[in-house]
């Protein structure tokens, strides 16, 4: 049976390239950065040269770049990090992220709620984008921490993070000016290195994070960008390793791998955005006109070149998941079914749509290798699937 | 910490999954002698089951009802079509006294186990199925 990979968003297959260049970190060259001898030495300056691509690519010093293990920890270490420093020095105690965030960064914030933090969650419009006039109006004097992502990963809609980053900047100068502290921004870009700038210096974040299983990297590897002066607190302890920020032994070959995809991403970001857009607009175009009843999820135009996603009503996700699954299609959902929390996506859920229709969420993400003819495949075998699922529902089901 | 298969309630069992492929019984029956329609209001499943009712005389001359033919319809998850379709084929032909007393836990076992967060499937069929019955009742009288 033909296999076609549309969950780009969930995980991306090694690039080959990339493997290659971690392979002799897995066998001769096998060392800890931290030996004294050759082994050591090897492998710490594979550690240091991948932090120097890193940078390159970002826009900063290799200082401000560490290494952790995920992004859900640079996630944690960005932000429970610099709620531990606030804490300590009485900085404040009010956080602000946006109602889209990923669990990520949600379930940090919550967490911290319950340690006596305020959270603000700012709403989103329909297409997913937060207000930047709501922001400003959700800061406060003892507000500390502000977190939105650089762009959604269940629908794609595109944060303004340059223009966050701008109206963050000119509040703390004022603020700054007053003899008050910084308010730190964090970013969360998990979902956009194949596609979007990630030069920090032009969105004007502090911290930001990424992981490398998004863009052909290895699992179980990310990054925290920390601008310098920025104060974070370590979250675990154990070592001198980054800085003491994320001790424990490098992940060698998992760091030269990052560091790898990420140059390779951005080599081909401008090509894979031109391809990449093209074929999803292709697919979006394709459902909306095959498949009655269904309708896009994200903003029209900010939209990441990757993510096609839909509202497929009077059907439910998991189920369609199953049946494209059962013809060699991957894609994703936000349905309840699929939640293992019987709730929608609380990303479809913040954008105003009714629990009812989040039920037939359906996303595809495509990646650079996705083909034209796989898009067309899908295409042709999506409806028959829609069709077959509605006539199995209860009549009338569809407009209750 | 929840148990593993109520984190991923999307990994389905063999059994499960041939159900959801080649659902049994699906569909409608015209003129039916009743109908149930179950729904849960916060996953948005929903089920509707028809039932064909019919006499029989058993040994000793006595009358009994018994489930002539059942279909379903399903809006849901793979646990809901599947729950539905295999509660189809363990009542078709059943006497109705028997049919009525399927629990929720049996169509699970049948089924070989579903996760905690799918349990609810298996209720909504089992639901469906006393109210389509409770809906032919009502209409004989």
């Amino acid at each position: 049976m033909k296999r076609i990979y549309l969950d780009y968003a969930a995980t991306t297959p090694l690039d080959p390239r990339v493997l290659k260049a971690m392979m002799p970190y897995f066998k001769e060259k096998f060392g800890n950065p931290s030996s004294v001898h050759s082994w050591g030495r090897e492998a710490r300056e594979a550690v240091e040269q991948a932090r120097e691509q890193v940078a390159k690519v970002l826009g900063c010093q290799p200082s401000e770049i560490y290494f952790t293990g995920t992004t859900t920890i640079s996630d944690n270490l960005a932000i429970q990090g610099a709620a531990k420093v606030a804490k300590k020095k009485s900085r404040g105690n009010h956080l602000i992220t946006s109602s889209v965030e990923h669990h990520g960064v949600l379930d940090v914030f919550q967490a911290l709620e319950k340690r006596g933090f305020e959270a603000t969650y700012l709403s989103v419009d329909k297409n997913g984008l937060i207000d930047v006039r709501n922001l400003k109006k959700a800061i406060q004097k003892n507000t500390v921490l502000i977190s939105i992502m650089y762009a959604n990963n269940e629908v794609g809609t595109i944060q303004p993070i340059g223009e966050i980053g701008k109206t963050i900047s000119q509040i703390n100068k004022l603020r700054m000016d007053n003899g008050e502290l910084k308010i730190y921004f964090h970013s969360d870009a998990a979902a956009v290195v194949d596609y979007l700038d990630l030069s920090a210096e032009k969105s004007g974040v502090d911290l930001m994070t990424i992981g490398a299983h998004k863009f052909g990297g290895p699992k179980g590897i990310g990054i925290l960008y920390v601008k310098k002066g920025i104060e974070i607190e370590p979250l675990t302890f154990g070592g001198h390793h980054e800085r003491g920020f994320y001790p424990g032994t490098e992940a060698v070959p998992l760091i030269v791998g990052m560091a790898k995809a990420l140059e390779l991403a951005d080599k081909e970001r401008k090509k894979a955005v031109e391809k990449v857009t093209k074929l999803r607009d292709r697919l979006i175009k394709g459902v909306l006109k095959s498949v009655p009843d269904s309708q896009l999820t994200g903003h029209p135009t900010k939209r990441l070149p990757d993510i096609a996603s839909f509202i497929i009503k009077g059907v439910e996700g998991e189920s369609m998941l199953l049946h494209l699954d059962s013809v060699g299609i991957a894609a994703s959902s936000g349905s309840a079914c699929t939640s293992g929390l019987l709730e929608p996506s609380h990303v479809l859920t913040a954008m105003g749509i009714p629990a009812r229709q989040a039920h037939g969420s359906l996303r595809f993400s495509l990646g650079k290798d996705t083909r034209e003819e796989e898009i067309d495949y899908v295409i042709k075998v999506f409806p028959g699937i829609v069709e077959k699922l509605r006539k199995m529902a209860p009549k009338g089901v569809l407009n209750e | 910490m929840s148990d593993i298969s109520d984190l991923y309630p999307s990994f389905y069992s063999k059994k499960v999954m041939g159900h959801i492929q080649n659902p049994r019984n699906m569909g409608e029956i015209k003129n039916p002698d009743g109908v149930g329609t179950e729904g849960n209001p916060v996953c948005g499943d929903v089920m509707r089951l028809f039932i064909k009712i019919e006499q029989k005389t058993k040994n000793k001359g006595q009358e009994e009802e018994y489930i002539k033919d059942i279909k379903f319809q399903t809006l849901g998850c793979g646990a809901a079509i599947a729950s539905s379709s295999m509660l189809t084929t363990m009542v078709k032909g059943k006497p109705l006294e028997k049919a009525e007393k399927i629990t929720r836990e049996a169509i699970a076992e049948a089924l070989g186990g579903l996760s905690p967060t799918k349990i609810h499937c298996s209720v909504l069929a089992a639901d469906a199925l006393k109210k389509a019955i409770a809906d032919y009742r009502k209409k004989k009288k």
